[in-house]
């Protein structure tokens, strides 16, 4: 059940304990929904982005942690080094050996340094495309936990190739001939997202948002004034309803009131019950068939019109 | 950036010599003393790169639409229509090279920054798999500042659908060749920009994923000289070769000889019998 529907039923709760105990609250009720109304679209956008970047909300290894029944990281790249932004490795879920990608933020400054707040170098990119080769090579699905402002924009990052390892990312997955599940458990940003985003299912986290750009990137660059960042986030349609209706995600997971931070382990409940379902689906279907679909999804992706002459 | 045609008189901001824009034009739009390379509009380079009347645009009429609904993009993009004649920021068709039959795509700055939206992603994506169709080299000319931000989440994925279809040409066995011209950033570097199986730059072609201001935003330092030109690319193994606009010609003429009698389908891992057998 979403947020909202939950504060609607709380208030129709509210209305029949005051008409049992025969007090008006008509006022108040008509104040809060209105402020609710208010407060929707635009602050309804923001409120989803501070929630995807809240501190406590769950990270990859946090969930990772909860749905694994085992789990052991691999690290590096085997040309550079090893980007602790993007972490990797084989897991059991339910019984099924998995190869798991997440970007990793920290939580403290310390560790939050130490993982460059998740946004990962060209060797992170390198580092999931090797364990992706390596699950197909294996026959084991690809999960992948995107929660990531966007690739590092740093000197190093573009000396290494970034965009190259992005692409290279994006034309490889699309080929994989096995199942990938890919989740927005927090940030989706730009194609630091979308270098471990292509897969044969998408979800989002109830409050995980997609976007090309930040809002607070898009208010400066094209609205000129960087305290639009508010109205930005709703303009850019960047909630997981927003991306669900635009068909780019296949389902949102939902999150317990308040976010997942709250509650991590009912979040993670619910993110392991859509990974053990899909897998379950997904690994019965002939991985061609899988590639060729996963393909065709891709590619039939934008709005335009061919006007005749 | 000014459309009109009358000959006006231009500073090189390399050399600082002076010239016409005549002379420019004659020139491919380099310096006629330093050979800097000035912008090149998609039309201009087809008269120079392909064999007479030679080439046959595709989706030539294909238009942008406003998928996220966003305020004032229709304006936008209207007024990138009128100062540019060109209906989004890519041209595709077919033609010869010297009687070798090529796809060719070409990207342009002065339409909306070359930004990709629906539209660009499309058509590169037609462009590459008519390559496939046709079983014939793709040659791109990118010119972009990344994903055009106005089609939000749609935008994004034209990289990845763009990225699809360079694989299949791959799987398919066929040559993509990519021209990086100035300048090459965002969202177009990382995803069909960057699949070339041989990339070729512009001399002195701002190249990279994010911006210089944004990265001397992060590092709080101002960026060394030539940082992401193609030089520098070069050196760092991201290009194969700088080859200047009035060779570039000859340069496809040799290339495409060197790529000519593949036999059809050979290379081609995706093709049937190589299903695997642990995944039922």
């Amino acid at each position: 059940m979403s947020s909202s529907k939950k504060v609607e039923n709380k208030i129709e709760e509210l209305k029949k304990m005051a008409t049992e105990h025969g007090v008006d609250i008509s006022d108040e009720i008509a104040r809060i929904t209105e402020k609710i109304q208010e407060t929707s679209r635009g602050s309804r956008a923001w409120k989803r982005v501070e929630l995807a970047r809240n501190p406590d909300r769950p990270r990859a290894l946090d969930i990772i942690k909860n749905i694994c029944d085992d789990f052991i990281e691999l690290h590096g790249d085997r040309h550079f080094g090893d980007d602790l932004a993007l972490v990797g490795g084989i897991g059991i879920i339910d019984g099924i050996a998995v190869t798991i990608i997440g970007n990793q933020k920290g939580r403290n400054l310390k560790e939050t340094m130490a993982r460059n707040g998740g946004m990962a170098n060209p060797e992170g990119y390198r580092k999931a495309l090797r364990l992706a080769k390596q699950a197909e090579k294996f026959g084991r699905p690809i999960i992948t936990l995107i929660d990531t402002q966007g690739a590092y924009p740093g000197l190093g990052a573009e000396e290494r190739g970034i965009g190259e390892a992005i692409a290279v990312n994006l034309r490889e997955f699309s080929q994989l001939k096995t199942p990938i599940i890919c989740i927005i458990i927090g940030e989706g940003g730009s194609g630091g997202a979308l270098g471990i985003g292509v897969g044969d299912k998408i979800y989002m986290l109830e409050n995980a948002v997609y976007s090309v750009i930040s809002p607070e990137g898009y208010a400066s660059i094209l609205l000129r004034d960087s305290s639009q960042a508010k109205n930005a986030a709703a303009m850019m349609k960047i909630t997981a309803e927003d991306v669900l209706d635009l068909k780019i995600c296949n389902g949102i997971i939902p999150e317990p009131t308040g976010g997942a931070q709250v509650d991590p382990a009912t979040s993670s409940k619910s993110i392991k019950e859509v990974i053990v379902r899909d897998l379950k689906d997904l690994m019965t279907r002939n991985p061609s068939v899988l590639v060729r679909y996963r393909n065709q999804k891709i590619r039939t992706i934008g709005h335009f019109v061919e006007e005749c002459q | 950036m000014t459309s009109e045609k009358a000959v006006e008189s231009i500073s090189c901001p390399a050399c600082k010599s002076d010239f016409d824009s005549e002379t420019l034009r004659k020139n491919l739009n380099t310096c006629p003393s330093c050979s800097h390379h000035f912008r090149m509009e998609p039309w201009d380079r087809i008269a120079y790169l392909a064999d007479p009347d030679s080439f046959i645009e595709f989706c030539k009429n294909m238009k942008s639409l406003n998928p996220i609904a966003m305020d004032g993009y229709e304006e936008k993009l209207t007024e990138a229509t009128r100062k540019s004649n060109l209906s989004d920021a890519v041209i595709t068709g077919t033609c010869t090279i010297d009687k070798q039959p090529v796809v060719l795509a070409l990207m342009s700055f002065s339409f909306m920054g070359g930004s990709m939206g629906s539209v660009v992603g499309e058509k590169i994506t037609r462009a590459i798999m008519t390559g496939v169709d046709k079983r014939c080299p793709v040659i791109i000319y990118a010119t972009s500042g990344g994903a055009r931000m106005q089609e939000g989440i749609f935008s994004l994925m034209q990289m990845a659908k763009t990225a699809s279809a360079a694989a299949e040409l791959d799987r398919a066995g066929l040559p993509l060749f990519l021209v990086l011209c100035d300048p090459t950033t965002g969202g177009v570097t990382a995803s069909f920009a960057m699949l070339g199986d041989i990339t070729i730059a512009e001399p002195g072609a701002l190249i990279g994923f994010a911006g210089p201001r944004v990265i001397e935003g992060t590092i709080k330092q101002t960026l060394p000289e030539g940082f992401q030109r193609a030089e520098f690319q070069l050196e760092k193994g991201f290009v194969d070769t700088i080859v200047p606009r009035k060779d570039q010609r000859e340069f496809f003429v040799r290339l495409l000889k060197m790529h000519r009698g593949k036999p059809a389908g050979a290379n081609a891992p995706g093709s049937a019998g190589h299903e695997r057998e642990d995944q039922a």
